[in-house]
C-alpha cells in the first residue's frame, strides 16, 4: 500500500470509529487546508450516503475573506449543515476581552468559543484536522484525546493507543478531540489535494498582497492588525497555513499551482508553522493553550 | 512510497531521542527553525554541542528534565520509503508506553549504551518485543566512541543478546549496529572509525529491510458502521462498512454474521462509493449482503471456513496500564477492535517478576505489571491466539468506572 492510500485507509477509519462511538460528533471547519482534506475524507466515508454530523467553524471575525467564500460553496457542495461560534459575540457578550498592543490577537480567544459552543450545542466528538508533524506538543497528541468538562489537555493523564483500537469512552459533560490526520505530513496533504483534485482557498497559492515585515516575518495588511502604514509594501507571496489574519505570516512564493507548491515545500527549509506567530509566543505556547482548551 | 513504521526503545541516557534528532536532522527533516530553535536553547543551557533530543522531547517537563515521558511521533522520509517513529521512554515505571509504542510498527529499534552493555530494561525490551510479536529487532550499541570504538566489547554484547533471544520461542530477525548518536558513527552513513565493522549503517538498513505483508489470515470484517443513505437513489442500500481485520474478501464469498450465526452470501464489495472485486487486509470497506440479515456495530462478518475459535472463557496475558490495580473479579469492557463486550476477571494466576526474572503466582497487577489472567465474558467472543493473529487476538480493557485504558491484552 503506498503512503497515500494508507494514509487515507487509517483516516477513514477513524472518522467511521468517531460516528460509532459518539451521540453527537461535529467537524470543526476553519476553510483550512487540512480541514477541506478532512471534509472529503468524511464524505468518502459514507458514501453514498451523506455526511452524517455538522460542521463548526469558529468565526475570529479575521479571516480571509477568500476561505469564508470556499467555506460557503463547500457546504452547499458537500451537502452539510454548518454552525457558526463567533469570538466576536462572545467580545460583545464580555466573555472575552480583546488583546491590546501590536501582537494583539483572536487565536487564543477561539478557546473560550469554541468550548461554549460545544456546551451549547452537546456534541461529544469535534473532529479536526491538527497533524502530529505540526508541533512538538501535537506530536504527543493522541487519535482520541480525551477533554475535561473544562476543555482540559491533561498531557500525563492521555489514554495509551494500541494497535487500531480506539476507546472513546467518556462522562457526560466530557469531550473527545478526535484527530483523523495525525499522521499526515504537510506535503501529504497538498500531495492528497493534488490526488483528489481538491479546491482550496485561493491564498494558499501565489498572489500580489500589502504586507509589511514583522520580526522577520511578512503580515498580510488587514484592518485586523495595527501597523504603520508606511511599513507597507506589494510582494508577491502565497500563505502556508491559513489561520487567523493576525497571526499568520506569508511566505514570498512564485507558486501558481499545485505542483509548483509541492516542490516549494519539498524545498522549503523553514517548518510550516514556522510563519504562526502564535507558536512563536513562547517556547511551550502550543502545548500551553492546548492544556485550557485549545484544538 | 511504502510506510515503515518503527519504535525505539532504550534504557534513561542511552541517547535515544539524540540518535532520532539525528536521523530527523540528517535527512532534512528537521527545518532550519526548528534546528535554529534547538541551536539556541542548547546554547542557553550551557552546552557543548547542539542536543538534538530538544527536538524530539515536546513537552516543557520532559525539556527541563531531560527526559522523555510519553510516546511521540515523529515523521520523516527518503525518496523511496516513509518513516513514522513512535518514540517510547526508556524508564522503568513508562514500560506501558513501550508497549503502546510496539502495538502498530514492522521494526523496533531498541537502543543500549556500549559502556553498560545489556541492563535490566534491555531484557525487558526483548520481553516487551517477543510477546508482541514483532518481526525484526535493530540493536544499536550506541556510545561506541566512549569504549574507543572497541570491537570486543560490542562482539560480547552482541553475543549476550542472542543468548537473551534464544531464551523464548521466537525468531526475529535481528541486526546490531555499534553507533555513536552524538557523533554521528553508522547513523546515516558508515563510520570510519570502525574499520571492523562490516554491516550497514542504521538509515540505510531502515531504508532497504523488506516489509512483509500477509494476507494468509482468514477472512474477517468487522463492522463499524451500517451505511443506510434513506434517499430516493439508494432506498433500500444497507452497507456494511468496517475494516478488513485478517485475510481477503471476494464478490460471492459465502461469509457468515457472528454472533447471530446467520448466512448468506457477498454481493458487492464497495469501497468509498466504488465497486471492487476484492478487498484485502488493512482495508476498509463496505459490503453488501445477498439476503437480508442482521449485523450491527461490533459483529464479525466472516468467511465460513475459518479457523477462529468462540468462547466466553478466555485466557490471556495482560500489561496494566494504570494506577489502580487489576484484581481478581473486577468487572471491565474488553474491547477488541470495535467489538466491546463486558468482561469479568476470574482470576489472576501469575505475573512476570522483573527482579527474579520468572512467573510468580499473584492475586493483583500493578500498573507496568505483565501477568496471565482468566477471563469470563459477557457473550462469546470470536477471536484468534495473538501468536497467529494479532488484530483478533489482542484487546484492551476499559474502566467501566475512569473510562481509561487500563490495559492490553493478548490472547493465549
Amino acid at each position: 500500500m503506498n503512503t497515500l492510500s494508507y494514509l487515507e485507509e487509517e483516516a477513514i477509519y477513524i472518522i467511521r470509529e468517531v460516528v460509532g462511538q459518539f451521540n453527537k460528533p461535529v467537524l470543526l471547519f476553519s476553510g483550512g487546508k487540512d480541514s477541506i482534506v478532512l471534509l472529503h475524507l468524511c464524505k468518502k466515508a459514507f458514501l453514498p450516503a451523506k455526511i452524517p454530523f455538522p460542521l463548526l467553524h469558529i468565526d475570529t471575525g479575521h479571516n480571509f475573506p477568500e476561505t469564508i467564500a470556499l467555506r460557503d460553496e463547500l457546504v452547499k457542495r458537500y451537502e452539510v449543515q454548518l454552525h457558526i461560534g463567533s469570538v466576536q459575540e462572545s467580545i460583545d457578550r464580555g466573555k472575552v476581552v480583546e488583546e491590546k498592543g501590536k501582537y494583539a490577537s483572536r487565536n487564543s480567544l477561539q478557546t473560550t468559543t469554541l468550548l461554549e459552543t460545544i456546551e451549547q450545542y452537546k456534541f461529544d466528538a469535534c473532529m479536526g484536522g491538527a497533524r502530529r508533524d505540526e508541533e512538538k506538543a501535537r506530536a504527543k497528541e493522541r487519535v482520541f484525546s480525551v477533554r475535561d468538562d473544562f476543555g482540559q489537555w491533561n498531557e500525563k493523564l492521555q489514554r495509551p493507543e494500541l494497535f487500531d483500537i480506539l476507546n472513546g469512552q467518556i462522562h457526560s459533560g466530557e469531550n473527545v478531540r478526535a484527530f483523523p490526520i495525525s499522521n499526515w505530513t504537510e506535503l501529504d496533504v497538498w500531495e492528497y489535494i493534488r490526488h483528489e483534485k481538491l479546491e482550496i482557498p485561493s491564498i494558499y497559492f501565489a498572489h500580489q498582497r500589502n504586507v509589511f515585515n514583522r520580526d522577520g516575518q511578512l503580515m498580510p495588511c488587514s484592518d485586523f492588525i495595527v501597523h504603520n502604514p508606511e511599513e507597507a509594501f506589494e510582494e508577491t507571496v502565497r500563505f502556508r497555513t491559513v489561520g487567523d489574519m493576525s497571526c499568520t505570516a506569508a511566505v514570498p512564493s512564485k507558486a501558481l499551482d499545485l505542483d509548483t507548491v509541492i516542490n516549494e515545500i519539498k524545498g522549503s527549509s523553514i517548518s510550516e508553522r514556522g510563519a504562526r506567530m502564535d507558536d512563536k509566543r513562547s517556547e511551550g505556547a502550543m502545548e500551553e493553550r492546548k492544556k485550557v482548551g485549545y484544538f | 512510497m511504502e510506510i515503515l513504521r518503527i519504535t525505539t526503545a532504550g534504557s534513561v541516557d542511552d541517547g535515544k531521542s539524540t540518535l532520532i534528532g539525528r536521523l530527523l536532522y540528517e535527512t532534512d527533516s528537521l527545518k532550519t527553525d526548528q534546528v535554529e530553535t534547538i541551536e539556541a536553547k542548547s546554547k542557553s543551557l550551557g552546552y557543548d554541542y547542539i542536543d538534538f533530543s530538544l527536538a524530539t522531547d515536546g513537552l516543557l517537563t520532559e525539556r527541563e528534565q531531560g527526559i522523555t515521558i510519553d510516546v511521540s511521533h515523529l515523521y520523516f522520509s527518503t525518496p523511496k520509503r516513509r518513516f513514522i517513529i513512535a518514540d517510547a521512554p526508556g524508564h522503568v515505571e513508562y514500560t506501558r508506553n513501550m508497549v503502546t509504542g510496539a502495538s502498530n510498527v514492522n521494526v523496533a529499534i531498541i537502543l543500549l549504551d556500549a559502556r553498560k552493555g545489556v541492563m535490566e530494561q534491555t531484557k525487558r525490551h526483548l520481553y516487551i518485543t517477543q510477546l508482541m510479536g514483532i518481526k525484526h529487532l535493530i540493536f544499536t550499541i550506541n556510545k561506541m566512541d566512549l569504549i574507543d570504538y572497541d570491537e570486543q566489547q560490542f562482539n560480547s554484547i552482541v553475543t549476550e543478546i542472542k543468548k537473551l533471544v534464544d531464551q523464548y520461542d521466537w525468531n526475529p530477525e535481528l541486526d546490531f549496529i555499534p553507533v555513536s548518536a552524538l557523533k554521528g558513527d553508522n547513523v546515516i552513513r558508515k563510520s570510519n572509525q570502525m574499520s571492523w565493522y562490516n554491516g550497514t549503517d542504521l538509515l540505510n538498513l531502515i531504508k532497504s529491510l523488506t516489509i512483509t505483508e500477509d494476507v494468509s489470515g482468514d477472512g474477517v470484517l468487522q463492522v463499524q458502521y451500517v451505511i443506510r443513505p434513506k434517499t430516493e437513489k439508494f432506498h433500500d442500500y444497507r452497507g456494511f462498512a468496517g475494516k478488513v481485520k485478517s485475510g481477503v474478501f471476494q464478490k460471492g464469498d459465502q461469509i457468515e454474521v457472528f454472533p447471530s450465526g446467520q448466512k448468506t452470501t457477498v454481493k458487492s464489495i464497495e469501497k468509498y462509493g466504488q465497486n471492487k472485486d476484492e478487498v484485502v487486509e488493512g482495508e476498509n470497506a463496505t459490503l453488501l449482503l445477498e439476503d437480508e440479515i442482521d449485523a450491527s456495530r461490533g459483529n464479525a462478518i466472516v468467511k465460513t471456513k475459518h479457523r477462529l475459535k468462540t468462547d466466553k472463557q478466555l485466557q490471556a496475558k495482560v500489561c496494566w496500564m494504570q494506577s489502580s490495580d487489576l484484581n481478581p473479579n473486577s468487572k471491565y469492557w474488553l474491547q477488541q477492535g470495535v467489538n466491546k463486550i463486558l468482561v469479568k476477571v476470574n482470576d489472576i494466576a501469575s505475573k512476570i517478576d522483573w527482579e527474579a526474572w520468572k512467573s510468580v503466582p499473584t492475586n493483583r497487577l500493578t500498573m507496568n505489571d505483565i501477568g496471565a489472567v482468566n477471563l469470563q465474558l459477557a457473550q462469546p467472543l470470536i477471536y484468534a491466539p495473538y501468536s497467529s493473529n494479532k488484530s483478533l487476538g489482542a484487546f484492551i480493557l476499559i474502566d467501566a468506572q475512569t473510562n481509561n485504558t487500563a490495559g492490553v491484552g493478548f490472547i493465549l
